[in-house]
């Protein structure tokens, strides 16, 4: 029988939760890395046991940590991010320049074919890989060289490149969204990137309608159709059907159309999850009900999930890298919050179950299938 | 003479010491020198005490030795004799911060 393997990174540390396929025993285990902000935790498909950690604090800075069996035991890597060259600068709260300047790693993206190749994204936006298994990590410079980094300017969580999507089919070809950036594509591997923002309307920025400058909080892509993009914007739900050259909103009926998180369901690529949070000030669900809303349509028509979801006084959040999937026969979908519960669902969104109630605020939720 | 440097409790976990650990520093016992040869020693701390391009203190730690804070001091400047001597340890403190 399968079994899944949730990584979940904490505001206090990591916890490794586990379950056979049923989905109904849960084992927590940690916290790993007491005391540390866990902003992402990832698996490579390649070799499950090879998780890979962003461990970091305000006293003692950024550290990898790696596991090589499946999140028992860790050992710290290399945590040198040294920009290629002289940086430069990007835009400040206030518009004027300001140097770049590294601050944390917000997310890492294992190879989908070596299980020593890495992605790191990070704060001041900038895309790192490692090749040698976290040994070393090396900028890709060209995503700062596109010529418009002097315009990105940081959102309120900071200049991060927290979005890193690997084409499952085209081998050269990645995503990648920064707040407050917007998306950006290579087809080269990371030698050349474009701006693919045409679309987004963001009524917050000087031109609204502008290349760059947008609040992306998070892109979603289904293996089998790598040229659909789902995003959840700063406000907005989007939709591109084109690899990201074009965008068109599908908030449609949703309750608010601000939020962090967006995931697909891991059969039906037009089964799309979003969780709406009230606005940019109020970072907590509206009416204080915790719902999911599962669009089976690719976007515009939404409903509801609330089975099992806290319906009244729940004030919480749910941040952009805290849902993921697991591809099991019956989907499972799972998110954490900023209240430390990580809720699972083990039908696609119909009902749901705390897996964990009381840990730490919940940065981020990554899932593993693990083959028997 | 070997000398003396009590480390924060997270960078106690990881480096895998206890609180105490024993250096020897050639030369001159600097602030530079400790710190240099506490890296070399435990390469999991680059990083963690100073920034690892511009050796810049992390704001958020403080050095101290025999009652005096040398944060600010210098990096070449020269510990004091009971430091060196390894009578009293170097102390590499976090700040309290967090509410």
């Amino acid at each position: 029988m399968s079994s899944v393997r949730v990584l979940v990174g904490t505001r206090k540390g990591a916890f490794v939760i586990n379950a056979d396929g049923a989905r109904k025993n849960w084992d927590i285990a940690g916290p790993f890395f007491g005391g540390w902000e866990l902003y992402h935790l990832k698996g490579s498909t390649v070799d499950p046991n090879r998780i890979y950690a962003s461990q970091a604090s305000g006293w003692f800075g950024q550290l990898i940590q790696r596991s090589d069996d499946g999140g028992k035991t860790w050992t710290a890597m290399d945590n040198k991010f040294a920009y290629d060259g002289v940086p430069g600068t990007h835009q400040w709260y206030d518009g004027t320049p300001h140097p770049w300047e590294f601050k944390r790693v917000w997310h890492i993206e294992p190879s989908l074919t070596d299980p020593d190749t890495a992605y790191a994204g990070v704060e001041d936006a900038a895309m790192f890989r490692t090749t040698d298994g976290g040994k070393s990590w090396h900028e890709l410079p060209g995503l700062r060289g596109h010529g418009s980094g002097s315009q990105w300017n940081p959102g309120a969580g900071g200049l991060c490149l927290h979005t890193i999507i690997l084409d499952p089919v085209d081998a050269k070809r990645m995503f990648i969204a920064i707040s407050a950036a917007g998306a950006f594509r290579t087809d080269d591997g990371g030698g050349n990137w474009k701006a693919i923002n045409q679309g987004l309307h963001s009524q917050h920025i000087p031109d609204p309608k502008a290349e760059v400058g947008h609040c992306v909080h998070r892109v979603a892509q289904h293996p089998s159709r790598p040229n659909v993009l789902f995003m959840q914007k700063h406000w907005d739900v989007m939709r591109s059907d084109n690899a990201g050259d074009n965008w068109s909103e599908v908030s449609g009926n949703l309750p608010t159309d601000f939020g962090f998180t967006i995931d697909v369901h891991a059969h039906e690529p037009e089964t799309i999850y979003v969780v709406p949070i009230k606005s940019d000030s109020e970072h907590y669900p509206p009416d204080g009900k915790l719902r999911v809303y599962r669009s089976r349509s690719g976007g515009n028509e939404w409903e509801a999930l609330t089975k099992g979801l806290p319906q009244k006084d729940c004030y919480v959040n749910v941040l952009r890298d805290a849902m993921a999937v697991d591809s099991l026969d019956s989907c499972g979908i799972y998110f954490g919050t900023t209240g430390g519960q990580v809720y699972a669902s083990p039908d696609g969104g119909d009902t749901w179950n705390a897996i964990a109630r009381d840990l730490p605020a919940v940065l981020s939720v990554e899932v593993q299938t693990i083959a028997s | 003479m070997a000398i003396k440097v009590v480390l924060p409790a997270h960078l106690q976990t990881l480096a895998r010491v206890g609180s105490e650990v024993s250096l020897d520093v050639d030369g001159p016992v600097t602030l530079r020198a400790v710190l240099d040869t506490l890296e070399d020693r435990y390469p999991v701390l680059r990083g963690t005490i100073r920034d690892h391009g511009t050796l810049k203190r992390r704001p958020f730690l403080r050095f101290f030795a025999c009652e005096e804070d040398y944060s600010l001091e210098p990096p070449d400047i020269e510990l004091p004799e009971r430091v060196r001597t390894g009578a009293e340890p170097f102390y590499i403190v976090g700040a309290i911060a967090g509410g």
